[in-house]
């Protein structure tokens, strides 16, 4: 049974599918599903949906399935196809396409877990190959892990080399000239007498053959965009109040709506008092969701202020109602029995912390919000034989799935619509809102309700990033960094995450350790120990995941030791590191910062961090002023090695903007709890980095080895470490929590 | 009751105490308006009242009324883009962009009253526009550019 429907998938995807009186292409048709006993039978009806490149009489659109938070993915996604396809990014239409497990994220096994990202060991590949196979059983059609750049740089281009050739293909049938004679350019097949087809009039013809799969891919001297800069599809939309997000989303007949649930998040409500709400202008009704209600009126401000006056009885949380504990629950999670992973233990470090005088020092890094600009929300109807969802989410087979269960539709009969995000740094991964916008939305049947989460429902119902500590002991000798003994705590994201979609996933998390344990750094005595801390409030991934907590960690623990020593910071980095391109990119940064010590005179000071996250090796410089008036940010340096540039502009920003992101958390942000609540309710209680605080920001990025890698998150785990360094050559004060504000004042 | 937005007259029925950035989004359908906060703390509903930057989520309706309100839309358009816009463009500033209606109705009314703006300025007059993504850098570039731009017009 198996074999007959894995032959009859593979005939459906060689042949080309014709879409609406047009053509379709996928990467498929060119790199068959490999022959695996690991594969189960996929889905039925997936192969339908692989197309990259759809072409009607009417123009060419692009798919681009990994989803656009603002990185600029749909971008680089258009240009990886267009260049093989040869036409112009202002000729094409982008277009997400819709959930479909054939848009699995092949590059998120890249992250196989117990292996280092340097490693190509036999091991750390068969890893990779099956946690591939996994991605593609479960169809994983995920935006995160910094991995859309590395997922598309071949499946994308090898997709735009298959569409061309078979227009050639089709050229050759409609005109009867040798391909070989042929000439592709701007969306044409060009004839050796100069006569331009377009390629929508090929479309017809093309529909009926079988795509060519023996192509060729170009040498990179032939790229016109691959490497070069490049003006960003979406730039102008988005500086002229042009661009829709999902919060912008009307139809007609539209109702409006907002919810309010227990603030102890995953809490429950017990009942709600809405006689009050219902008789205030706009209001249609007041309905019950998950954890509390929803208010669904003709507006939205009016949806607003009815919430406000629906009172409601909350259960308590499900986790420490207060903040101390929480760290206290992280305090005793460093116990034998509570250890997750030990990836790392190199030499001896039991001995050495015996014979060495030994540094320690203890680190903490709080809970924090994503904040994205644009307040969580999703549209949603409900008909008698289709649901459709309109929202931005980096998970569509997963909202299709969950507002399936709600609304008991097939999976099939659920049309998710991906919107552009306005930010989401991990946010859109969580379901909340589509749920309840489904609950909702079954309550007035045909009618469409955007559901708009006030800034306080978003911030106090954010699943936060991990909260997290680590110990550090260690010794030097001889001037040189001898033993590194890292204890990393803090609660599991993933079993967090995975639960609310009702997974459990068995084995230590890779992320409690991510960030520290793989660094490329030959210390004699190295040893890094995940613990294991019980769930405490729900938490979610957080532009860098657990990187974002253990950069700091890792790299101030490091920088403690070189410091101890009496050696250079960026020199003992240097002398350490084995991996040439993690050298590489601390010698770029030493060169961009005009490195000379971390001391620059009174009350100056310099510190370089260093993380490898994602496989991407990075290295920041920031220089800091002690003012009379608190730290003043002067400069920061990015350096990075992503193996391959697709958009220097893009890059260049995703640099610069993690930076600055990874700086401005650790400077003022943090999420508390009292009473099971939050703390923060807003960007006045939940500052991030404003203009005034913004240094310049410098980057450079290098095209070193195999790997393409993507730079969503690896600006953002040495950041706060390049900062604290920074204030302690500044000020001789080293800084182990997070904020530093609660510390230092800043400028 | 009548409001004047971008040029064209709206009547509205509406509680006088509606903010205005709701009136724009849900009553008139101008969606460039953005919500954030809701408190002024972000921005990102920064419209003109007779060209001066003002919070939409903090202006009420009824306040708006003999007033021009200058939205992100009627500013300029992809067609004619106020040299603003057309910095931002150049620059490449946004990343998700949601801020950028915001930050470019805040950046073309500072320099409305302040043509050459030093880098204290820009701080001082820009540091109410939340970012989340960091596109503040490019953001002061843009502003550098536009600011000379309109000089020479």
């Amino acid at each position: 049974m198996g074999r007959v429907k894995t032959i009859a998938r593979r005939t459906f995807l060689i042949g080309s599918a014709a879409v609406l009186g047009g053509v379709a292409f996928g990467a498929y048709l060119y790199k068959r599903p490999v022959e695996n006993p690991l594969l189960p039978d996929l889905a039925e009806g997936d192969a339908a949906l692989t197309e990259y490149v759809r072409i009607t009489s009417d123009g060419v659109t692009l798919i681009t399935p990994r989803a656009d938070k603002g990185q600029g993915a749909y971008h680089v996604q258009a240009a990886l196809i267009a260049e093989e396809l040869d036409i112009d990014l202002d000729q094409v239409t982008v277009d997400p396409g819709p959930p479909s497990p054939a848009y699995y994220n092949t590059a998120l096994s890249e992250e196989a877990p117990g292996f280092m990202p340097t490693d190509e060991g036999f091991g750390a590949n068969s890893m990779r190959t099956i946690m591939g196979a996994a991605m593609k059983i479960m169809g994983m059609q995920i935006t995160g892990g910094s991995t859309t750049t590395a997922d598309s740089w071949e499946k994308l281009r090898v997709a735009g080399a298959v569409a061309r050739e078979t227009l050639k293909a089709a050229a050759a049938q409609q005109t009867g000239v040798d391909v070989a004679e042929m000439t592709t350019t701007r969306g044409t097949v060009v004839l050796p007498d100069g006569t331009a087809i377009a390629y929508t009039e090929l479309a017809a013809t093309a529909a009926t053959l079988d795509p060519v799969q023996d192509v060729n891919l170009k040498a990179a001297s032939e790229w016109r965009y691959i490497g070069k800069p490049m003006q960003r599809l979406d730039t102008v939309s988005k500086s002229t109040g042009m661009q829709d997000y999902g919060i912008d989303f009307e139809l007609e007949d539209m109702l409006y709506a907002t919810v309010v649930t227990n603030p102890r998040k995953g809490g429950d409500c017990w009942w709600i008092n809405d006689e009050a709400a219902l008789t205030m202008r706009g209001v249609h009704s007041v309905v019950a969701v998950t954890g509390g209600f929803g208010v669904i009126a003709d507006n939205t401000w009016r949806a607003f202020q009815a919430a406000q006056q629906v009172t409601a009885g909350w259960s308590r949380a499900p986790y420490p109602a207060e903040q101390s504990d929480h760290w206290a629950a992280l305090e005793s999670a460093f116990a034998d029995g509570k250890q997750d992973s030990q990836y790392r233990d190199d030499g001896d470090v039991e001995d050495a912390l015996d014979e060495g005088d030994v540094v320690t020092a203890e680190y903490r890094a709080p809970y924090l919000a994503h904040a994205p600009l644009e307040p969580i929300n999703a549209t949603v109807k409900v008909s008698t034989d289709r649901v459709d969802v309109w929202t931005g989410t980096q998970v569509p087979r997963f909202v299709q799935t969950e507002v399936g269960k709600i609304t008991g539709m097939d999976t099939e009969d659920v049309h998710v619509h991906v919107l552009m995000m306005g930010g989401s740094f991990g946010h859109r991964l969580e379901l909340d809102v589509c749920r309840q916008a489904a609950e909702i939305a079954m309550t007035v049947p045909d009618t469409p309700v955007k559901v708009t989460y006030s800034r306080e429902e978003d911030m106090t119902h954010d699943y936060t990033r991990q909260i997290a500590m680590a110990r550090m002991r260690g010794t030097v000798k001889d001037g040189q960094v001898e033993t590194l003994d890292l204890g990393i705590a803090m609660p599991s994201v993933v079993s967090s995450q995975m639960s609310r979609i009702g997974l459990s996933v068995p084995g230590p998390d890779a992320q409690i350790v991510a960030g520290a344990w793989e660094q490329p750094f030959g210390i004699p005595n190295y040893r890094v120990t995940g613990y294991r801390a019980p769930e405490l409030a729900p938490i979610s991934s957080w532009r860098s995941v657990g990187a974002s907590s253990n950069g700091f960690f890792h790299d101030s623990a490091l920088d403690e030791l070189i410091h101890a020593a009496g050696a250079d910071p960026m020199e003992e980095r240097i002398r350490l590191t084995w991996d040439e391109n993690a050298r590489a990119v601390l010698e770029a940064v030493a060169d961009m910062s005009g490195w000379s010590g971390p001391s620059m005179g009174e009350n100056r000071g310099r510190g370089v961090a260093f993380c490898m996250s994602f496989g991407v090796p990075c290295a920041e410089v920031v220089e800091v002023t002690n003012t009379d008036r608190g730290i003043k940010i002067d400069k920061v340096f990015v350096a990075a090695n992503v193996g391959q540039i697709v958009d220097p502009e893009t890059l260049s920003r995703q640099m610069s903007g993690g930076a600055l992101w990874g700086l401005g958390h650790s400077i003022a942000a943090e999420i508390t709890h009292s009473d099971g609540m939050s703390d923060q309710q807003n960007f006045d209680g939940f500052e991030a980095m404003r203009m005034y605080q913004v240094p310049s920001v410098e980057t450079r990025a290098l095209e070193l080895g195999e790997h393409v890698r993507g730079m969503g998150e690896p600006a953002v785990p040495p950041a706060a470490a390049a900062l604290a360094n920074a204030i302690f050559a500044a000020t001789g004060t080293r800084l182990r929590e997070m904020p530093f504000r609660n510390h230092f004042d800043f400028v | 009751m009548r409001l004047s937005v971008d040029g064209k007259t709206h009547e509205v029925d509406v509680e006088e105490d509606m903010p205005l950035l709701w009136v724009l989004r849900d009553e008139i359908g101008i969606k460039g308006v953005k919500y954030g906060c809701g408190i002024a703390q972000c921005g990102a509903c920064t419209v003109h009242l007779d060209g001066v930057a003002v919070r939409s989520c903090q202006t009420l309706a009824a306040d708006a009324v003999g007033a021009n309100v200058t939205t992100i839309n009627g500013l300029g358009t992809p067609a004619e883009m106020h040299a603003v816009q057309a910095a931002w463009a150049e620059h490449q500033v946004a990343q998700c962009g949601y801020c950028q209606s915001g930050q470019i109705m805040q950046a073309a009314s500072m320099l409305a009253q302040i043509p050459n703006p030093t880098d204290e300025d820009i701080d001082a007059e820009m540091s109410g526009n939340l970012c989340r993504c960091g596109t503040y850098p490019q953001i002061r570039a843009a502003i550098v550019t536009a600011a000379a731009k309109l000089r020479e017009a």
